[in-house]
């Protein structure tokens, strides 16, 4: 289980440390721009461009995966970044067990015909329909449970949603607005006493 | 540090450190009892605690293999964890949320309070709230638990406001609760940072856990001796039906043999039972301690559910205890609601990744990642009401698939009653009047998360046909085998059970030393 912090090194790598020898070394990567929609992300993020290095998975299959995961959880301004997370689990997760690989390469196969021969290039509604026609195969819950362990635990998650994770670097929130809460009236003393 | 050898046959063996095995250690080690525990996982600390919700649960988690069976969701959704137990020194104390609520005197009375239920095998406690009130008072000291001896209660955080408004709206009244978490420094602890990480072990050790507490005072006597990292696989006995020591397999995987002078167990409710069947013998040949055929049975975990709610505007709920939140005024016996038994509503936040995880499990597409969009605004709450003991709902072991160690694995069967799902109903709609009242959005019903309550499967009965052990843990056939942990409840009551665990262990301490000094055992 990789941690928030190896994630983020991961993902937010800027795309000039990654030399193309690194690159090649590869089966694919997926790469992209961090969108200006999440101005707390750009904070985090030492460069708008990121790269995902794949080690089982093509290019290809990469793109197929993350669009998939789109479909499972759409969140429309969330980054392709944090979706490209989701795809590199899954990456990991075929170069160490090959009947996972060819478990997520079939069903892939099964994705593009039931998307009618490429799932990339249909419509969104095409590619819901393909997606519920494979609800419940073991392909769709690989993807489904690798997407939700990791769509939703990663710092681009964090940023966009709300949430802070680790709280002990910042001694918690005991000064950090635990009871900030201004639109409902502080309870009394008796249920509720003032802090140490 | 002490040790003692294999063949030391005057030491009392504990399998398990938690809130169970870890108290009695230190209890007992305190009398000048020798003890060797015997804990399944390994060491862990504030400082190796993480502040990340799936990193933790792969740190603390049992995550043997287990199956489940039975028509509750978890079944579904979660085929081999029917429980979020901890494998790790200190058990479940690790990851409790510290609410620490005294089991109310008509509770242990459930069979003569609620009378005869279709289905349901509800028995009396063999012991009364008078018997127990004075050993509730020494554990709630040594928990430090808020609103006893003198301790303020904690600070509400903001998931609180909400349920205090909601709550004095729809007329309950609602207290940041009596919680083991230090509101000032207290015992050589810290007091609260409200960091929101009470479920990944606390980085401060404001939470009371007995890996801090319990385990080091217990090695300070110079009579206790800690083994991580080593499975129990069964319980020997002498051909009188004696216990007389453990087989466990250590770090290495190495079978070893420890002898005992007696044997407690509190490998919490589902391991528990699994280690008397798997110490069947052609003398016990349904598993040690079971004359009665009641082991395994009965297992509870509490009548759950959680309710989710998005306001109109931020809450924030993940920053600050986990739940120091409690309305109490369901917890009465009250058929007309239409069941037996009561329940508790008290705050819950899970951080992002594990409300992803756990929301609704097995949902996915567009309303459901609406719904996490909105993850800054939701307020949470989570039930926990006495579920009745069934026969049938057990934990058995499951020939056709073994462990590591090439053991049986336990199998974990439940079927909700009837009046668990009227309890939960109920409870819901209550949950979901409380968030209404402040104006929530959308209010979701959370289903049961994986066990983490787990109850009732080598009861204590009056009677040995009735259940497994007597009024103090020791089991009815083999009179030098304890249960400390609360597979010992005879019914689940609608509290979180941590402070009774413990305050059985304690008054079993007491027992075990004088039935030692009176070499009865």
């Amino acid at each position: 289980m990789k941690t928030t912090s190896e994630l983020e090194t991961k993902v937010v790598r800027p795309m000039a440390h990654l030399t193309r020898r690194e690159l090649l070394k590869g089966t694919g990567v997926l790469i992209g721009m961090l969108s200006g929609a999440s101005s707390a992300l750009l904070a985090l993020a030492p460069s708008r461009t990121w790269a995902v290095e794949l080690n089982a998975l093509s290019d290809a299959q990469g793109q197929e995966l993350m669009r998939f995961a789109r479909q499972l959880y759409p969140h429309d301004s969330l980054d392709d970044a944090a979706y490209a997370l989701v795809v590199s689990a899954l990456d990991g997760a075929a170069k160490s067990d090959p009947a996972t690989k060819k478990l997520l390469a079939d069903g892939l196969r099964k994705l593009d015909a039931a998307a009618g021969g490429s799932f990339v290039r249909a419509s969104p509604p095409q590619q819901l329909a393909a997606v519920k026609a494979l609800e419940g195969t073991p392909f769709f819950e690989k993807v489904r449970g690798t997407t939700i362990a990791t769509l939703y635990n990663n710092p681009i998650a964090f940023a966009y949603f709300g949430y802070e994770g680790s709280a002990w670097e910042k001694a918690g929130y005991i000064n950090r607005g635990f009871n900030d809460l201004k639109w409902l009236p502080d309870p009394p003393e008796s249920a509720s006493p003032p802090k140490a | 540090m002490t040790t003692f050898e294999h063949n030391d046959n005057s030491v009392v063996v504990i399998v398990g450190s938690g809130a169970g095995g870890g108290t009695l250690a230190n209890e007992l080690s305190q009398r000048g009892v020798k003890v060797v525990v015997l804990e399944a996982g390994k060491r862990e600390s504030s400082a190796t605690f993480v502040n990340d919700e799936w990193a933790s649960f792969i740190q603390l988690a049992w995550l043997d293999k287990r199956t489940t069976s039975g028509s509750w969701r978890v079944a579904r959704d979660f085929p081999n964890l029917p429980a979020w137990l901890c494998k790790t020194v200190g058990g479940t104390t690790v990851h409790w949320a510290g609410a620490s609520l005294r089991i109310h005197p008509h509770e242990f009375k459930a069979r003569t309070t609620y009378g005869e239920i279709d289905g349901a095998s509800l028995l009396d406690w063999p012991l009364d709230y008078d018997e127990l009130a004075p050993y509730y008072a020494k554990a709630e000291d040594k928990l430090g638990v808020t609103r006893t001896n003198d301790i303020p209660g904690l600070p509400g955080n903001n998931n609180f406001k909400v349920f205090y408004n909601g709550a004095k709206k729809v007329g309950y009244k609602a207290t940041t609760g009596r919680m083991a978490i230090n509101s000032r420094p207290r015992a050589d602890r810290a007091s609260c940072l409200q960091l929101g990480f009470c479920f990944q072990g606390c980085k401060s050790g404001a939470k009371w856990s007995a890996l801090y507490t319990e385990i080091p005072a217990a090695e300070s006597t110079g009579n206790m001796e800690l083994r991580t990292q080593v499975h129990v696989a069964q319980i020997e006995h002498d051909a009188a039906g004696k216990a007389v020591g453990v087989v466990y397999f250590d770090a290495e995987g190495k079978q070893q043999r420890q002898r005992a002078r007696a044997v407690c167990v509190a490998g919490n409710s589902i391991e528990t039972p699994r280690l008397l069947l798997l110490s069947a013998s052609s003398k016990f040949p349904d598993g040690m301690a079971n004359s009665s055929g009641q082991v395994g049975r009965n297992y509870q975990r509490h009548t759950t559910g959680s309710v989710y709610a998005i306001m109109d505007e931020p809450v924030h709920m993940y920053r600050g205890t986990t739940m120091a939140g409690i309305i109490s005024e369901e917890i009465v016996f009250d058929p007309s609601r239409g069941f037996a038994g009561g329940y508790e509503l008290e705050t819950l936040s899970l951080g992002l990744p594990f409300m992803a995880a756990f929301l609704n499990p097995g949902e996915w597409g567009r309303p459901f990642a609406q719904a996490m969009d909105l993850y800054s605004h939701m307020a949470g709450m989570w039930i926990v009401g006495e579920d009745m003991p069934q026969q049938t709902n057990r934990v058995t072991l499951n020939s056709a698939e073994k462990d590591q160690w090439g053991l049986p694995v336990p199998n974990v069967h439940y079927d909700d009653h009837p009046n668990d799902v009227a309890m939960r109903n109920h409870a819901y709609e209550r949950g979901r009047a409380v968030y209404e009242a402040v104006g929530a959005r959308k209010v979701f019903y959370t289903p049961p998360y994986p066990s983490t309550h787990n109850l009732g499967t080598c009861r204590m009965s009056a009677s040995p046909r009735d259940g497994v052990c007597n009024k103090h843990g020791q089991t009815h056939d083999v009179k030098n085998l304890f249960i400390s942990d609360g597979s010992q409840f005879t019914s689940g009551a609608g509290e979180n059970p941590t402070l009774t665990i413990v305050t059985l262990a304690i008054r079993q301490a007491e027992y075990i030393s004088n039935q030692m000094s009176q070499q009865n055992i």
